[in-house]
Formats: C-alpha cells, structure tokens, sequence
C-alpha cells in the first residue's frame, strides 16, 4: 500500500504544533550551542543576548546570523557543539576563498537528515517496491549520500550510481528498472536526450518519478524533462552547512516546497538590513537547525533569495513552502550543480601567477551548464608557438578544477583583450539568463 | 646571423588581421613571408618583414600582443630536392624542426626557408658545415 506521507504525525501537524515544537526545540537548542559552541557564545556576547532571552520563536530575531565566512573562520571545529567522539561523519562544500566548509554529524543528525530526503521520496510517490537510481555524486557533496540514505529508510532498492557514465546509468535504468530518478536537473536532461539518441521512447523505460535539485532550473526544463524521461519531476533543496538536500521538498502539487519545520526554522530577512520581513516578501533565506547535534547553525544566512507561503497546500502537509531560489544575496554561482565563487577563481589565477584580469562565461547548451574562463596574459607568456600557450591553458584548467571540483575551459587572451566598462572589467557574463536561469 | 621573426596573437575574431596588416602597411613595411598556426580559440601569426622593429613598434601601437622570436633563415636553390637535402642535414643531427615556412622570389632562381628549431646557433653552424647559405636581414632587405 502507497503511503502519502512517510512521517504524517510530522507533515501534517497543525500550525499551532509545529509552532509548540519549534519553541521547546529553539530554547533548548540556544541554550546547547551558548554552552557549547563558543564561537557563537562570542557572538551573542558581543550581541548582548543570553540564552535566557530567547523564550521562543518570536525572539529568534535577537540572535546573531552566522555567515559562510564565519564558517571559514571557525574551520574545522571552531562550530562543533560535541564531542568529536560522538560524530559519525563529515560532509563538505565549497567555499568562498577555496577553504572548504565541512560540516559534522552524529548518528542522530544522520537520521534526522535521511528521514526528511525519505519524506521528499515518499512525496514523490516512493514505496519500499520502488527502484531508487541514485546518480547524485556520492562522497563529500551531500547529493548521494542524502538521497541514498533516505531511499534506505523507505526501503527502496537503492542503486548508488554516483554521476557520469552515461552509458551504465542507461543500462541499469533498463535493466534493473529503475522507477525513480534523482540527479541534477541538467544531468536529468542529458539522461533523457541520451535515452532518445540510444533509440528509446519516454514510455520505454519503468520511471515514474525523478527527484532533482542541486541546481536552478526552471518550469520549462521540468516540462521538457518530464517529457523526455515520461516521469513527474520533483525539486528539493538543501545545503550541507544545515544538513543536505531534503531541508525542502516538493509535494504532488509542484507549487513550492516543504521546508520540514519540525527541523528547521527558516525566516526571510532583507539581505542588506538584516531586518526580518513578514510572510510573502522577497529576501534572503535564514536557517536555524532546531535537532542538529554535531553542526547546530543558529540563524545562518543562506544567501538564496525566495519568498515563503504558508497557503494551505492541496497535498495535506502544514509545513511552510518556499519558492525555488531565484537569485543569491551575493556573487556565489552555481555551475552544473557545484556552487563557485569568483574569490575561488581569482586565488587559483594567483597562485599561479597570473594577474586577475579574467572573465567567466556561462551559458546553457541542451540544458547543460557551459562553463568558460577568459584570462589575459602577460606579455612573457606568450612567444611564437601554440603549444606553449595551450600547455599554459591545460595547466590553469587543472588547478581550476583541483580548486572548484569542476572542469571550466580556460582561454589565455592578450592582454587588455577583457572588456571593461568605466574602468572595470566585467567579471561575469552569464547568458543562461536567457533561459530564466538566474543563480 | 639569425632572421627576425615577428609572432602576432591573433583571437578568432573578425576584424583582427585587418588591424595587423593595416597597421604594417602604414608603418610602410614589406611583408617578405608569413605563416599561421591556429588552435580552436586563438592563432599565431608569423611575419617576416624587412624592418622588423618598425613593424613590432606599429603593431604594439595599434593594441597587438606580439612578440620577436629568432629564426634560421636559409637560402636554397629553387630546383627538386633542395628542401629533402636541408632537411636530412638537420635530421642526421637530431635537430628538431618545431615548424618551418619556405618563400620564393621571383627575380632569382633561389628558395627562402624559415625554419624554427631549439638552438639557432648549433643548426647555423651544422647548415653552413654542410654548404647551405643562411640568410641575414640585409638578405631580406634586398629581395
């Protein structure tokens, strides 16, 4: 028998629950991070907050936000709020100047996590006679992990594909019929155009569902997916610093998604005053983790730009939805489902020697991020033979990529060759706008 | 005795070689030789001109990236096997060629060669062991 909900005691709670729950939950969780956490301890400090002041959700505003840098700067225990000898795992992510951000977990963070990507995959229609083809990458980026570990708990087979290798995804998919599908929504689109060239209709493979996320994308890609793959396209989102994918999650209705409230509570401030705004209004997503042992984040500033609903929802959950981001708070870019920044790209280029006069351009071809780095030379780079200029371009491509964990392709150009407008050269031309795809 | 060359960056975009030769005719130089190599992104173009540094000072004026390399510039009669005979003396002596162009000038019977190797000097001095005429900038000046 199909269940609607794999946690309906949770999902379906009535408001003035969840609103119960988060209070209890945020005043215990203050309390625990103030006398564990003493990089957040400065900061209330330095607030003037104690943990006495915080009775509820309705004094969540007086705590200070945690920013990306301030993970950087707390790197790698300075945010532990245990003892290393209760965690379990690490997961990782990119950030800002090339130091990583990881994060901790103990068995129950790990649980807690794997039962809300459960929540997404039962939402999206999975039962335990489901085949759950998992091509997320697996290892430090969150995607595998998650998704795989909440296919587990619904009981799903799960086949932990990892990304790339087209051709064996294809293979296990027709085989081992695979009934749902959960990748980035570009490489969901590649799938679906690789299936076609190999011959294949929609209606040929078993696929009903595919849970995708990792990466913007619009209506018009989910339509053309959906088409494609002959399956009902799902989003969720997540990030690792508050736990992975399956923070959010969308319902059969498709109209936003779930954040899973019993976890988590997300407010919407201005980017610029930090001031919160009201339901309904534009602004810059703040998490606070309300369960999390090992990585409590209080109040952290995702930088995702969305509004948040909380309309009542046709599919019967209560939880608050949000809107897919629609823009960042600050120059992060998300490329093929991996987040960069411009800082990352600007180290590798003096690291090895070059001045950072240089141009990033993105762009979209059949639904997949192209990703190019223009870079000036200097005049000793350049003599009279390609080779020494295209062994340059292969060996900043490499430490590129060593950087970012994704392959650009790098142009070395002459000099002043870089447009620049009043003085300032245009740092990023990203043309996937043209395809509503605005992160 | 090596030959000037001048190497110009050329992106794969219109209106580039317009600017490289336009700025080398107004700065009243002759082209004697040219050769381009190209990748996808970008190409090299290869100039042998009778006054070099004019025509690197225009070109740098104008915006072009270039730069001076110095080549061997041979001198051999223009009939059926002379290319073969230059070319074995230098593979004998395990002399690589990382590129050559050839030119001919119609007034005398003889062929140029530009030839782009590790080590002017050792080539020069194994070409001249072996008979063959290299050519200096005057040689250009007057063809």
């Amino acid at each position: 028998m199909q269940n609607k909900y794999f946690q309906p005691e949770a999902e379906t709670m009535p408001l003035e629950e969840i609103k119960k729950i988060q209070n209890e939950k945020l005043v215990k969780q203050v309390k625990n991070v103030y006398d564990n956490v003493k990089y957040y301890r400065d900061l209330m400090d330095k607030k003037g907050v104690k943990p006495e002041d915080i009775k509820g959700t309705e004094d969540l505003h007086k705590l200070p936000f945690l920013k990306k840098d301030d993970l950087r700067e707390a790197y790698p225990y300075g945010l532990l709020a245990t003892d290393l000898k209760n965690c379990v795992r690490i997961q990782s992510t990119s950030g800002t100047t090339g130091k990583r951000v990881v994060a901790f977990y103990t068995q129950n963070d790990i649980d807690m996590w794997e039962e809300c990507t459960a929540r997404a995959l039962v939402a999206a229609g999975a039962t335990e006679d489901d085949v759950v083809q998992v091509c997320y990458g697996y290892g430090l980026f969150t995607g595998g992990a998650g998704v795989h570990g909440g296919s587990h708990k619904v009981g799903c087979l799960t086949l932990p594909m990892s990304s790339g290798n087209t051709d064996r995804q294809i293979q296990f998919m027709m085989d081992l019929e695979s009934t749902i599908l959960c990748c980035t929504p570009s490489y969901a689109a590649y799938i679906g155009e690789h299936l076609k060239e190999s011959g294949y209709k929609p209606e040929d493979n078993k696929l009903k569902a595919g849970i995708f996320g990792a990466e913007p994308w619009t209506e018009e890609m989910r339509r053309d997916i959906e088409k494609a793959l002959g399956i009902k396209a799902y989003d969720i989102y997540g990030l690792t610093e508050i736990s992975g994918p399956g923070v959010a999650f969308e319902c059969e209705e498709q109209k936003g998604m779930h954040i899973n409230e019993d976890h988590f509570i997300a407010e919407i401030i201005d980017p610029d005053t930090g001031e919160v705004l009201p339901e309904g209004s534009k602004g810059e997503l703040v998490f606070t983790s309300l369960d999390k042992e090992a990585f409590p984040l209080l109040r952290y500033r995702t930088r995702d730009i969305c509004v948040l609903s909380r309309e009542k929802c046709s599919c019967g959950r209560t939880f608050i939805r949000m809107t897919k981001p629609m823009g960042r708070s600050d120059d992060m870019m998300i490329i093929r489902g991996v987040n960069v920044f411009p800082s990352q790209i600007e180290t590798v280029l003096l690291n090895n020697g070059y001045a950072p006069n240089y141009q990033i351009i993105l762009d979209r071809v059949n639904n997949s991020d192209t990703f190019d780095i223009n870079v000036e030379m200097s005049p000793e780079d350049f003599s009279d033979t390609p080779k020494t200029i295209t062994m340059k371009e292969k060996k900043l491509q490499d430490a590129m990529k060593a950087m970012l964990g994704i392959n650009p392709k790098v142009h070395l150009l002459a000099p002043k060759s870089i447009p620049r407008s009043e003085g300032k050269a245009v740092r990023l031309i990203d043309n996937r706008r043209r395809y509503g795809i605005t992160i | 005795m090596a030959v000037k060359q001048i190497s110009i960056f050329v992106e794969n975009k219109e209106g580039k070689l317009v600017t490289i030769t336009d700025s080398i005719a107004k700065a009243g130089v002759d082209i004697r030789a040219m050769s381009v190599a190209d990748t996808q992104d970008f190409g090299i173009f290869r100039l042998i001109v009778t006054e070099p540094e004019k025509a690197l000072e225009a070109l740098q004026s104008s915006g072009c990236f270039v730069s001076i390399t110095k080549v061997v510039g041979v001198s051999i009669p223009d009939e059926p096997g002379s290319l073969a005979k230059i070319v074995k003396i230098l593979a004998r002596n395990n002399i690589n060629i990382e590129y050559m162009y050839a030119f001919i000038t119609v007034s005398k019977k003889f062929a140029s060669v530009v030839l782009r190797v590790a080590d002017n000097e050792v080539a020069e001095k194994i070409l001249v062991e072996n008979g063959v005429k290299l050519l200096e900038e005057k040689d250009i000046v007057e063809m």
